[in-house]
């Protein structure tokens, strides 16, 4: 892939909300969940859904264990008189994607994306084997942690990682997140006693895996001058690609993420130094091969959020790694950011958004 | 800003109750090798895929676009999962046509499929949620009482459902990859059959079917293939709540402002004139009347008067549904793709039996969930 690099319309991240990430949120269904977190990503900015042109949204039928789970999500914004919208089966950070394509075309100037998914209300290891080949693969139901782990050891076997480099992974993460009110999972634990944990599939312990998670988050995206009236310093999304991988494990590396390497190349993720990283790594071990694909350096901070081991809401886990990055740069503290997502079984589709600040 | 975006290759799979010489993934490739060859294309020329079917739990196969990513010449590219209840086919097609019209893509594949009898619809659509009435009864249930409105609104006769249940499966007869080919189909055979849903008999309701469809979408200097290509005048999508008590189920409001929006962008002003052929959503026979007034293409209460005088048949002047539509075919999630690839068939003049002679701009609708998702295109053999 060597075509020139598209620049696109500038798009920002006008503003970002999520739910409180719990382990299990018995008292609210889809729509009570979503409609706080869509009124704040609209009040942080003082605008209404009238304000939005398009509306997007991800979400997954199989964690409500019901089809057309996003009908009745869509209450929880209102849409009368009717609108322009649209929905992926997808994490909510390719219903942005969607979003940002419709901006590209500069009919129109905003649009609001959200995502949601009660990843406590089934069973996730039989939920997520259901994503394999239906023919080959599903009936024998492999779970996503034996999975997972079947990468670690490749991982580990490569001379890539160990189980103290997964640890510490681990540990830091959930440190981070002590700073992050809306995790899930966070504490400050010693790898050395992390190690102590028993395996759960070998090489993975407990602490590699991510929490199971109840949530969701809400993205408004701006262009032209709706861009420049709800932000002083609007955070731009400068690149924005997504690759997928073959669905056969066994044809793949899976020590490596090409589709990621792919997609930060279309990004242009090199084009400049990056400060912070929200990277979608649902094992700890995910976030080295991650970095790799990525080209991080030592110098680039990475899940300052805790990220997903911190808090594993499923369909919004990526939407919110892009919206955790543009919060740091419209804090101040980076000036250029990189955001990934994933989706399918390890590490099989992945999503890269490059976004910079003024 | 936005590109030129065309429709340069179309397939579809032969639409059958069962499919069972094919896998999925052996579905969704016969009809994407057909819309290449279309093309003059190959897998590699394709920049994106863009997938959409209805609910998963139809298959059991949850996000399939990952088990169908090397199937569908994906690997290394972008590939993007679209689902908007019935009207996903559409959907799938109009984000396709987005990522050539922002400039991001030159050549798109769009693709939609349902292998109902991998599946048990009427199972996946009536599993109990908490607070939420029970359907049971699929999706038929749902659309008679809205039917039984309609009828005492307009004070249309029974017999309009009859006809249109003749005339769309008239035209299957004509589309070989068609579900249904019921030569001997007349009135009395449609009146005679089982009762299902009242006033819906069961030939008044439409197929279930496995089958897949898709379509090359491709930028204005990108432009190939073995026929003219069919330019995109307009792309709209509109979506209203499922329940509220201002809500009109029987002509809803995204459906009109939907149109609105499509012809707007067309430079559409009277539909009824200026589209040569329409390619629409009926599942169930009394929608063509319904869709007719939504539509635009009478005033409200007529649509039965066009049905009943033959405007919509194949040789009057408004086409409907030239293909045999859903009545004739039903892949739930490629059943809208098959609405918007049939308008562009027709405009490029590669509808054989079926195509309407001089067909220039075209209409193609889908609709979804309790009728309250809309997408629509608006093709022409011109450029817009």
């Amino acid at each position: 892939m060597s075509a020139a690099r598209r620049t696109p319309r500038p798009v920002s991240i006008a503003s970002f909300a999520q739910s409180q990430n719990v382990r299990r949120d018995d008292e609210h269904n889809e729509v009570e969940m979503l409609m706080p977190v869509i009124a704040e990503v609209f009040g942080t900015i003082g605008i209404t859904k009238d304000d939005v042109d398009f509306i997007c949204s991800g979400s997954t039928d199989y964690l409500i264990g019901g089809p057309f789970s996003f009908v009745m999500a869509l209450d929880a914004v209102g849409v009368w008189p009717p609108r322009s919208e649209s929905h992926v089966e997808m994490d909510g950070a390719w219903a942005l994607y969607e979003a940002w394509v419709l901006l590209q075309e500069g009919e129109i100037d905003a649009a609001l994306v959200y995502s949601f998914g009660r990843s406590s209300l089934g069973n996730l290891n039989e939920i997520l084997a259901l994503q394999l080949d239906p023919y080959y693969l599903a009936p024998m139901w492999p779970d996503p942690v034996s999975l997972a782990a079947l990468q670690a050891r490749a991982l580990i076997d490569a001379g890539k990682g160990t189980e103290a480099d997964f640890a510490a992974i681990a540990a830091r993460s959930r440190k981070d997140a002590l700073a992050n009110p809306k995790a899930q999972v966070a504490n400050d634990i010693p790898v050395d006693t992390l190690l102590e944990d028993d395996y759960v599939v070998s090489p993975l312990r407990r602490h590699t895996l991510p929490p199971i998670t109840d949530g969701a988050a809400a993205v408004v995206l701006a262009a032209g001058d709706k861009a420049r009236q709800w932000a002083d310093k609007p955070v731009w999304i400068t690149g924005f690609d997504h690759r997928m991988e073959t669905h056969a494990l066994g044809a793949r590396d899976l020590t490596s993420s090409p589709s990621t390497a792919q997609a930060a190349e279309r990004a242009g993720v090199a084009e400049g130094s990056i400060d912070v990283a929200e990277i979608h790594a649902p094992y700890a071990h995910q976030e080295i091969i991650l970095r790799e694909a990525l080209g991080l350096d030592d110098t680039v901070t990475v899940n300052p959020s805790g990220g997903a081991l911190a808090a594993n809401p499923l369909m919004s886990a990526g939407l919110i790694r892009i919206g955790e990055a543009a919060a740091r740069i419209a804090s101040g503290q980076a000036r250029r950011a990189v955001a990934h997502a994933t989706s399918g079984p390890c590490l099989q589709q992945n999503l890269v958004c490059v976004l910079e600040g003024e | 800003m936005a590109e030129r975006c065309a429709v340069i290759g179309v397939g579809q799979t032969h639409h059958k109750a069962k499919r069972e010489d094919v896998s999925i993934a052996g579905l969704v490739r016969e009809a994407a090798k057909m819309a290449l060859a279309d093309a003059d294309l190959t897998w590699t020329d394709i920049d994106a895929v863009v997938i959409g079917k209805a609910p998963d739990m139809f298959e059991g196969n949850m996000m399939p676009e990952l088990y169908l990513a090397p199937a569908l010449g994906a690997v290394g590219k972008p590939m993007f999962r679209v689902h908007t209840a019935g009207s996903v086919g559409g959907s799938t097609a109009l984000v396709a046509a987005h990522l050539v019209k922002s400039g991001i893509h030159k050549r798109v594949l769009s693709v939609a499929y349902e292998k109902q009898s991998d599946s048990d619809a009427m199972w996946a659509l009536s599993v109990p949620q908490p607070f939420a009435a029970p359907l049971l009864a699929g999706a038929g249930g749902y659309f008679a009482p809205h039917i039984r409105a309609y009828m005492r609104r307009s004070g249309a006769p029974d017999h309009i459902g009859r006809m249109v249940a003749v005339k769309d499966r008239k035209n299957a007869m004509r589309n070989p990859y068609a579900h249904l080919h019921l030569a001997d189909i007349d009135m009395k055979m449609v009146e005679d059959s089982m009762m299902l849903w009242d006033p819906l008999r069961y030939l008044e309701a439409c197929p279930s079917s496995d089958g897949a469809a898709a379509m090359v979408l491709a930028a204005e200097d990108a432009v190939s293939g073995q026929y003219p290509p069919a330019w995109i005048h307009g792309t709209a999508m509109r979506s209203e709540p499922t329940m509220f008590a201002g809500r009109d189920q029987v002509n809803p409001q995204a459906g009109r402002d939907c149109s609105a929006d499509v012809y707007g962008q067309a430079g559409i002003t009277d539909p009824r004139k200026q589209i040569d052929v329409a390619e629409v959503y009926v599942p169930f026979s009394w929608y063509e009347p319904m869709w007719l007034e939504n539509l635009g293409f009478c005033e409200l209460g007529d649509g039965w008067k066009l049905t009943e005088s033959g405007a919509t048949a194949f040789d009057g002047d408004i086409p409907w549904n030239t293909s045999g539509g859903v009545l004739s075919s039903n892949p739930i999630g490629a059943s809208g793709m098959l609405r918007f690839l049939e308008v562009a068939m027709q405009v490029r003049g590669q509808a054989g039996e079926h195509q309407i002679d001089g067909a220039k701009l075209a209409l193609g609708q889908a609709y979804g969930g309790g009728s309250q998702f809309f997408s629509m295109w608006v093709v022409g053999s011109a450029k817009p």
